[in-house]
């Protein structure tokens, strides 16, 4: 797990749902074919409504056209993030966009295990509710030892809550390698 | 200190003579389902994971129902739905409801109880948001990912987060214009979209325990709506009839200890709860019908795990019967046998196929999750454009249903019938208070 993740935000507002993050008409790619898979970044929060995109303006498109790999390193986010639909395809087409880090004032439930579990990404959660102070295109250091988030464009820092009870399974890199060493995998 | 329904049943799948809520435990799993859209990624995981030659830990416990994408033309679903085919074929398993043949049944979620997979005292995870919908057979049921569920293909555990329990009480019995939507709809409008996350989500009272099976299902069906990672109804003789009718496969039911904590608990008397709507874009924009009675729509969807079911088309039929519908209305039952039942079912000596064939809806040719996730776009129901739609469905984010500008109103399946013949949304007392007077005099 890197300590420092750095990279422009790109804010969203509350109850983000993977509807949003990945409609459900792109869900029949395939995941394991390298080609078709980058189709996920491609329409990567395509389904969020354009006033909505990119806040605090809207209007910014997450993706260029015809492309998969996003400049947005960091969503910023409200409340909710990730609820509705089990979908796994959620973190993995916001990691394949080129997502390393989420930022929400909370989070549903199975989108923050899949994150953490598939280890696509680092779902971190505000101390206190300030996502509204960062806009999108800010340039943004995380550090992830300190619990820290520097908007380097406004000059500001925000506290980041420790990631708890499953900073096991990112130090171990996904569920897979914490389960062999919690000695129920070979 | 006691223990409640959830926290027993996780305590005995991890081996441990008790837990409390925020422990972190492996459990074991009684059933893994899986479906056409999250199973080829599971099975990519798995074997990754696994290896090529990999069997899965337990044949018996691995379900795998194709529901969401079957009737299309889309190429990349129909791939999907081949992937599955060759890993049932691979691994030999028997629980495979493979479309096309006499076994499709449809919606997941209610195809499992149906075929005897939802026993009380259980643990059941599947890769779909709303296999919460079983704890209305008072077991442990939960929506999880592909990579979990590839880790439970191979190894039979998942970890799990002990979630504390908020417990929702009904007094009174449900009034004959509510329904099990309207409950749900009325507590997710209270606690909010993420009023109950991280944590179960109990249904009691004699309002609830009055309720079928089908609309216990229901109930159970949106706590994920409101966040909630389970619902649970303590199982009683209406759980085990219906069980029994299904599977001989011994279960044990658990219940609350007199002293069992919790983490909240709301008491509402049933009868003032009123025909409720969530407005578009959010489960939690509540209002009641009879608020929204200026809303004109473009069409009404009954149909999905949540209204799809005999029960709820018994409901709208009952409204539906005799009238015409003025809207674009769509009839999409949930499972292959709830399709059956449209033509087996009467009312008042007619079927309920017939009564929505009179009323100029029009009934899906198969069963399945159809416009209830949007879909590929020749999807059946699905909102291409700016839609107005009032819906049985549980979802209504923006674009949940296929336009991201259509605006998608969920309701009970009396009030969407209703709507659907005046063509804005009603209160169904309308009809229903006429319908008794009729048969008064
Ligand atoms: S009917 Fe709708 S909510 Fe239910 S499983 Fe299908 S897509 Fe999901």
């Amino acid at each position: 797990m890197r300590d420092v993740i750095r990279g422009k935000a790109y804010v969203l507002g509350h109850n983000i749902d993977t509807d949003q993050i990945i409609p459900a008409k792109h869900l029949v790619y395939s995941l394991a074919d390298p080609e078709e898979r980058k189709l996920y970044g491609t329409y990567a929060l395509s389904g969020v409504p354009d006033q909505a995109a990119g806040l605090p303006a809207g209007h910014v498109k997450f993706v260029p056209d015809g492309q998969h790999r996003s400049e947005f390193r960091v969503l910023v986010a409200g409340k909710n993030f990730g609820c509705g639909s089990s979908r796994e395809h959620a973190p993995v087409a916001l990691q394949i966009a080129g997502v390393e880090a989420v930022v929400a004032e909370s989070y549903a439930r199975i989108f923050y295990r899949n994150a953490v579990n598939g280890g696509f990404l680092l779902p971190f959660e505000l101390v206190e509710s300030v996502w509204q102070r960062v806009k999108t295109g800010d340039e943004l250091e995380i550090q992830v030892s300190t619990g820290t988030l520097r908007n380097l464009t406004a000059g500001e820092a925000y506290a980041l809550r420790s990631l708890g009870d499953v900073i096991g399974i990112l130090k171990a890199g996904d569920v897979f390698a914490y389960a062999k060493q919690s000695g129920l995998m070979k | 200190m006691g223990m409640n329904m959830t926290e027993k049943i996780l305590a005995r799948h991890a081996g441990k003579v008790s837990v409390a809520p925020g422990e972190n435990i492996w459990v074991d799993v009684d059933v893994l389902m899986t479906h056409d859209v999250c199973g080829p990624g599971t099975i990519q995981i798995f074997h990754k994971q696994f290896g090529a030659a990999a069997r899965v830990w337990d044949r018996e416990k691995v379900v795998v129902i194709p529901d969401h994408y079957i009737f299309t033309k889309d190429l990349h679903a129909h791939r999907n739905l081949d992937l599955l085919r060759s890993f049932v074929t691979e691994q030999q398993l028997p629980y495979f409801y493979d479309v096309g043949t006499p076994k499709y049944k449809g919606v997941c979620h209610i195809a499992l109880p149906e075929e005897g997979h939802t026993r009380p005292g259980e643990v059941l995870f599947g890769t779909d948001s709303h296999t919460c919908t079983a704890g209305a057979f008072g077991e442990f049921a939960t929506g999880i990912g592909n990579t979990d569920a590839a880790l439970i293909m191979g190894i039979g555990k998942l970890w799990v987060k002990v979630p504390e329990t908020m417990r929702f009480v009904f007094e009174g019995p449900l009034p004959p214009y509510l329904m099990a939507k309207d409950l749900i709809l009325h507590i997710i409008g209270d606690i909010g979209v993420d009023g109950a996350t991280y944590r179960a989500m109990e249904f009691a009272g004699d309002g609830v325990m009055a309720l079928s099976i089908e609309e216990r299902m229901t109930l159970c069906n949106m706590v994920i709506e409101a966040g909630g990672k389970n619902g649970i109804i303590a199982p009683d003789e209406v759980t085990e009839a219906f069980v029994r009718s299904k599977t001989n496969r011994p279960y044990e039911v658990v219940a609350n200890d007199a002293d069992a904590r919790f983490h909240s608990l709301r008491v509402y008397q049933t009868k003032e709860i009123e025909p409720t709507v969530a407005k578009p874009h959010s489960p939690d924009n509540r209002d009641t019908a009879f608020r929204c009675r200026d809303v004109v729509v473009d069409r009404a969807y009954i149909g999905s795990c949540t209204g799809g079911k005999v029960t709820d088309f018994r409901a709208a039929a009952s409204i539906l019967k005799g009238k015409q519908v003025k809207v674009d209305t769509f009839v999409v039952p949930a499972t292959t046998e709830v399709a059956r039942a449209l033509a087996t079912e009467y009312l008042d000596g007619e079927s309920l196929q017939s009564i929505f064939e009179s009323a100029g809806a029009r009934i899906a040719e198969g069963a399945s999750c159809a416009a209830c996730l949007g879909g590929p776009s020749d999807t059946f129901g699905r909102l291409n454009k700016s839609e107005v739609c009032i819906s049985t469905t549980n979802r209504n984010f923006p674009g949940r249903m296929g336009s991201k500008s259509a605006q998608v109103y969920l309701a009970s399946p009396y009030t969407v019938a209703a709507s659907a013949v005046t063509g804005k949304i009603t209160d169904p007392r309308e009809f229903l208070a006429a319908r008794a007077d009729r048969r008064s005099c």
